[in-house]
């Protein structure tokens, strides 16, 4: 993880991290964290703990987002406090609905100049966000619809179940708008809970998500998104969730939960041992297989 | 039998789910409101959450629009293209559950800023789909779980999901009906779609009319035929709090 987030992560940089609350790329947040990097441009759907630490790690300078918030389980102190209160520093924020988010990262990946959608309509957000623009059909004069720009991040980092050594991405579960921000970005970071033989993901190739042809660097990194969850894997941490408002609301506690946890962990690993095998037992799961199927063969 | 407003918003939710085929839900008291429908008056409902699981048959009650026990014995999971694309925008769902900070007497909602959006006093989680939801929807539902001045305003501070009036004046005509169900602890708020104000008909017992108006920031219309809301059954009830929330998650 240090050598793909030293390699392709650079100040000033835009970079997209996505997982709809499941496979959040957190270690890959913490270790962005951890090398210090500043100036961010972070484009992120779903903008939680992650970017809220993120932000008091000194990291963002921008944030592109559709929604702000500590999922169901509170708010995000530093996010609040740099968009209420401009302290330490102002927040350059950007905000879109869900799809209009989407709909950039479509645009991105099929490198059209915009996309349209049927929202916005009444709405004050494009009063307050000039990206978002109305357009006549050109089919029909009275035709109106609302377009979104595409987004070419210079990185995507997105977490998944699991990858082979080339990058081919197996994903189950919620599969979210990983693959479109993979190419979307002009280079793609995969972060994997486990890095499979080729054959196990030949065997099954309807559940690759992301063709290693759009991957940059796979990192192995077992636990890499709590507190959210790999379906299968682990858990989503729903303490740690609920615990976060506290700890975030109180700028002190944040700056020492980061040193402790973050700053003070030389990698991923050692947060996971940090925590203990008891509470992550607390977070592990039961089996519930799907029944294989015949991808047939020839005789 | 004592009941919480958390019990009391969930049942009558719940009711107005009768003969709808797809929901689409968040978590919390819509949660609550469509799995008991699905256990009463909508046996056949579709629950659409925004994570992309369609079809979700839980194990446990859900604790966010993501969670595991939603996937296992799904039957769907779609990526977000296709469910914000095929699914909302492609107009198959009847109604949309949204919740928000602010509504207006056009059921137009905020749930960005309170004050100034560039300077805001209160930052709240924004748009997220709720835009999506009222744009797609067939019609669209609102549980408030406070009824007062603050919340239901005569002026937004900024609208995030505009109802369909905000939208045919942008020169955009809407697919959906907009908010068509407000429910709050003090009773029920409705309107029939495009040109219509919300109107108060009915109300919990023990509410009136003036007490509903008093705490609505806008002159009120109140309906000729306004009704009592018959409360919260013993089956209903036991439903809720035995099948649908036994932890109490949400029932509060």
């Amino acid at each position: 993880m240090a050598d793909a987030v030293a390699a392709f992560v650079h100040d000033g940089d835009t970079v997209s991290l996505e997982g709809f609350t499941h496979l959040i790329p957190t270690a890959a947040g913490h270790e962005i964290i951890r090398q210090g990097r500043r100036g961010l441009t972070v484009v992120r759907m779903t903008a939680d703990i992650v970017v809220d630490q993120m932000l008091a790690g000194g990291c963002v300078r921008k944030l592109v987002s559709s929604f702000v918030g500590n999922s169901s389980a509170g708010s995000l102190g530093e996010l609040r406090r740099r968009i209420e209160r401009a302290d330490p520093e102002p927040l350059e924020f950007e905000e879109y609905s869900h799809y209009g988010m989407i709909c950039r990262y479509l645009a991105g990946a099929q490198r059209l100049p915009f996309y349209p959608l049927r929202s916005y309509a009444g709405s004050d957000l494009p009063s307050v966000n000039p990206g978002i623009r109305k357009v006549r059909s050109p089919y029909d004069e009275d035709d109106q619809v609302y377009v979104v720009p595409p987004i070419h991040p210079d990185v995507a980092i997105v977490h998944a179940q699991r990858a082979d050594r080339a990058g081919n991405t197996q994903v189950w579960g919620l599969t979210g708008i990983q693959a479109e921000a993979v190419y979307a970005a002009k280079k793609a970071v995969v972060v994997v809970e486990e890095v499979v033989d080729d054959e196990v993901i030949r065997r099954d190739p309807n559940r690759t998500l992301i063709p290693a042809h759009a991957v940059d660097a796979v990192v192995a990194c077992p636990r890499g998104a709590h507190p959210s969850f790999a379906q299968g894997y682990y858990d989503r941490d729903n303490q740690f969730y609920r615990g976060w408002s506290a700890i975030s609301a109180d700028p002190a506690r944040l700056r020492d939960w980061l040193a402790e946890w973050v700053l003070g962990t030389r990698d991923h690993a050692e947060y996971v041992a940090k925590l203990g095998e008891r509470y992550w037992a607390e977070l592990a799961v039961d089996e519930a297989l799907s029944l294989p199927v015949n991808y047939g063969r020839r005789r | 039998m004592d009941t919480t407003s958390s019990e009391l918003l969930s049942v009558v939710a719940s009711r107005e789910l009768a003969g709808k085929h797809t929901v689409f839900a968040g978590i919390g008291l819509p949660t609550l409101a469509a799995s008991l429908a699905h256990l009463t008056v909508a046996p056949d409902l579709e629950i659409v959450y925004e994570s992309g699981v369609c079809g979700a048959h839980p194990s446990h009650l859900p604790e966010t629009i993501a969670d595991a026990v939603l996937i296992t014995g799904a039957e769907a999971v779609l990526p977000m293209p296709a469910l914000f694309g095929n699914v909302l925008q492609g107009g198959h769902i009847d109604v949309g559950f949204l919740g928000a900070a602010q509504i207006d007497r056009w059921g137009n909602l905020n749930s960005s800023v309170i004050g100034d959006w560039a300077k805001p006093a209160v930052r709240l989680p924004g748009p997220g789909g709720a835009m999506e939801v009222m744009a797609n929807s067939g019609e669209v539902f609102v549980v408030m779980r406070r009824h007062d001045r603050r919340s239901f305003v005569d002026q937004l501070d900024f609208c995030t999901s505009p109802g369909p009036d905000r939208a045919l004046a942008d020169g955009i005509r809407p697919l959906g009906a907009g908010v068509t169900r407000v429910i709050t602890e003090l009773g029920i708020l409705a309107r029939a779609g495009a040109g219509e104000p919300l109107r108060l008909v009915a109300v919990h017992p023990g509410v009136s009319a003036d007490q509903v108006r008093a705490a609505t920031g806008w002159d009120l219309d109140v309906a000729d035929d306004l009704t009592t809301i018959e409360p919260p059954g013993e089956a209903e009830l036991r439903r809720l709090r035995e099948e649908v929330d036994p932890e109490r998650v949400y029932l509060r």
